[in-house]
């Protein structure tokens, strides 16, 4: 065989595995979709779970899902964005960024089973509040701050040099420059990356099992605040729709468990997609926003490709 | 026009308390890491100073039976399902996603470019539940149909691992690809090589170390795997005979077991034991990336 030829084989098989992987996604969208059909019906996406009989719905998991996604954002963007802030604007480079960036590697190389864990003697046992959202929260930031940072300080990181010099030449401190005019250039890319980070945390599941329980109890809105019943409450049980699915597979015992598994898997689905259309959406927005020009979506896309 | 005294202390005020709340969280992603290892190195090492067992027993015995007399806490099964089903599954994936980070990279035109970057993207969201309920619903009946036994397997947890894996490697390898300045390409162009033997012989050497710690952080990305393995693997206590044989692995025990067991038991310490075996498997992968980039800066 010429190398031509060999040249022309090895195309045809880079084209094969691009759409392999193409058709893999199409693939996975349509067998969920299909086997969890009907998932859009407001009787199962708000409607209580029932322990025995067939045709309960996902309601009190969906409001766990989505409390504890804003209480651990609540907790984890402005954490992340100082600590994005201390290393791009004031960190002395040399051991102590160093050691907080072995830090921030050892974090994020950890298994979420195991930040689950550390949940369960931190936040459960030692606090003694037993599984809470509020410790689910707790644990899922651990594991979402190392990427937040890294968002956060190279959103910063980004903004143009004489954005700053401008503002400080007009007599601005270093504080009145970074909150007034280095943020507010920096914040399209930091919103893209919190938009991802939270379709993340949504997909999360081992980190919640030890930490926000498997069960949840029967909430009503009228109950006193302080009550486990109540939705808002922070210190109660909260069994997310990940955790749902899982716990329908192993230990599911209503009839229609697979089902409901399914049709939580494609509520799932159409969520991650949601999640990544708003980011992509956000970002173009707001870099038209903030930059007065349609130019500008060009700036971080090409900074992109360079690194 | 100076700014009053007022205004000016109001200023350095503010720039006092900026600083000092960018330092504290700073500081906090030490203290938690820190907390972290001793919390949880605290609770691994009861199996050997309250419980009594011993390390080589647990590390080098492949008989778990907790629930016998005497009870046995051996936990090689564990740890050599976790090493196989994720070199098994880098197996799959690796070459994969190199030959879809050389395709984005030279090959692809734009379009198709912009489709597969999106794809891979929501691939990396898909939650690790939903991938270990396509293990359950598709993959587990598959693997029934042309082995036999149950379908929980060593094969299928490869496979959903691999999936899962996939757009890590890809979009690490794409970047090292990348990085690969234009003029070695061209180089071997007007050497008049093709586009493969240049990519063959040039770009991929040229971007190795990129490379091999896109590979290395899949492997620990599948290592740390709980929910998605643990739904397809069977979880049985038993070393693997094959690849259509169920297994067990660190993160299906302890997603399993830790809540059936009573805390300060020996079980429930042997779990512990293992939580941490995990983490301290993390940080090595971790090392190995830094001396795999301290090579390429050398």
């Amino acid at each position: 065989m010429t190398a031509r030829m060999i040249d022309k084989v090895w195309t045809g098989i880079f084209y094969a595995v691009a759409a392999a992987v193409i058709g893999l996604l199409v693939f996975f969208f349509a067998v969920v979709l299909s086997k969890g059909a009907g998932f859009w019906q407001p009787e199962f996406l708000f409607g209580r779970p029932s322990n025995t009989q067939a045709g309960g719905g996902i309601g009190p998991q969906l409001i766990n899902s989505f409390y504890l996604l804003g209480v651990a954002l609540f907790l984890s963007v402005p954490l992340s964005l100082g600590a994005g802030v201390y290393l791009a604007e004031y960190a002395k480079q040399g051991r102590i960024v160093g050691m907080i960036r072995l830090c921030l590697e050892a974090m994020a190389s950890l298994p979420s089973i195991v930040v689950g864990l550390f949940g369960l003697l931190a936040f459960v046992t030692l606090t003694g509040w037993g599984y809470t959202l509020l410790g689910g929260a707790l644990a899922v930031t651990i594991i979402n701050l190392p990427g937040l940072t890294r968002i956060c300080e190279t959103a910063i990181l980004d903004v143009p040099a004489s954005i700053r010099e401008g503002s400080l030449a007009l007599g601005a401190t270093r504080w009145q420059t970074l909150v007034k005019a280095v943020l507010p250039a920096a914040i399209p890319q930091m919103v893209t990356g919190v938009i991802l980070a939270a379709g993340r945390i949504f997909g999360e599941a081992a980190v919640f099992i030890y930490t926000a329980g498997l069960t949840t109890p029967m909430l009503r809105w009228d109950a006193d605040w302080s009550s486990s019943a109540h939705p808002l409450n922070v210190f109660r049980p909260a069994e997310t729709l990940t955790v749902h699915i899982w716990k329908l597979n192993s230990e599911g015992i209503v009839p229609d468990a697979k089902l409901i598994a399914a049709k939580s898997a494609a509520v799932l689905m159409v969520a991650v997609l949601l999640f990544n259309l708003a980011a992509r959406l956000t970002s173009s927005l707001l870099a038209r926003h903030f930059s007065g020009s349609r130019r500008a979506r060009r700036g971080p896309m090409k900074r992109n490709k360079a690194a | 026009m100076q700014p009053t005294y007022a205004k000016r202390r109001h200023r350095r005020l503010e720039e006092w308390m900026g600083r000092t709340f960018a330092g504290i969280c700073g500081w906090l992603i030490v203290l938690i890491t820190v907390t972290m290892i001793v919390f949880l190195a605290a609770k691994g090492i009861q199996s050997f100073t309250d419980s009594g067992l011993s390390l080589s027993d647990m590390l080098l015995s492949a008989h778990w039976d907790p629930n016998g007399t005497p009870p046995k806490y051996g936990a090689l099964i564990f740890i050599v399902g976790s090493m196989l089903v994720s070199l098994g599954a880098l197996l799959v994936s690796a070459p994969l996603a190199l030959a879809l980070a050389i395709f984005m990279n030279f090959i692809a035109p734009k379009w198709l470019v912009s489709l597969l970057k999106p794809v891979l993207e929501l691939l990396v969201g898909i939650p690790s539940v939903v991938y270990g309920w396509l293990g359950v619903t598709l993959l587990v009946p598959l693997v029934r149909e042309w082995f036999g036994g149950s379908g929980f397997s060593l094969l299928a947890g490869i496979i959903v691992l691999g999936m899962m894996i996939l757009p890590t490697i890809t979009s690490i390898a794409a970047d090292a690809l990348a990085n690969v300045p234009k003029a070695y390409m061209e180089a071997s162009y007007g050497l008049g090589s093709t586009r493969w033997q240049a990519i063959s012989r040039v770009i991929v050497p040229a971007a190795k170390t990129g490379i091999a710690t896109g590979v290395v952080l899949g492997l620990a990305r599948a290592f740390g795997e709980a929910l998605a393995v643990q739904m397809v693997i069977g979880n049985t206590m038993r070393l693997p005979s094959g690849l259509d044989s169920p297994t067990a692995t660190l993160t299906s025990i302890l997603t399993m077991d830790m809540a059936n067991t009573i805390n300060g038991t020996p079980w429930n310490n042997a779990l512990w034991t293992l939580a941490f075996l995990l983490l301290l498997i993390s940080f090595f992968f971790i090392a190995v990336i830094r001396l795999v980039g301290q090579r390429k800066e050398r």
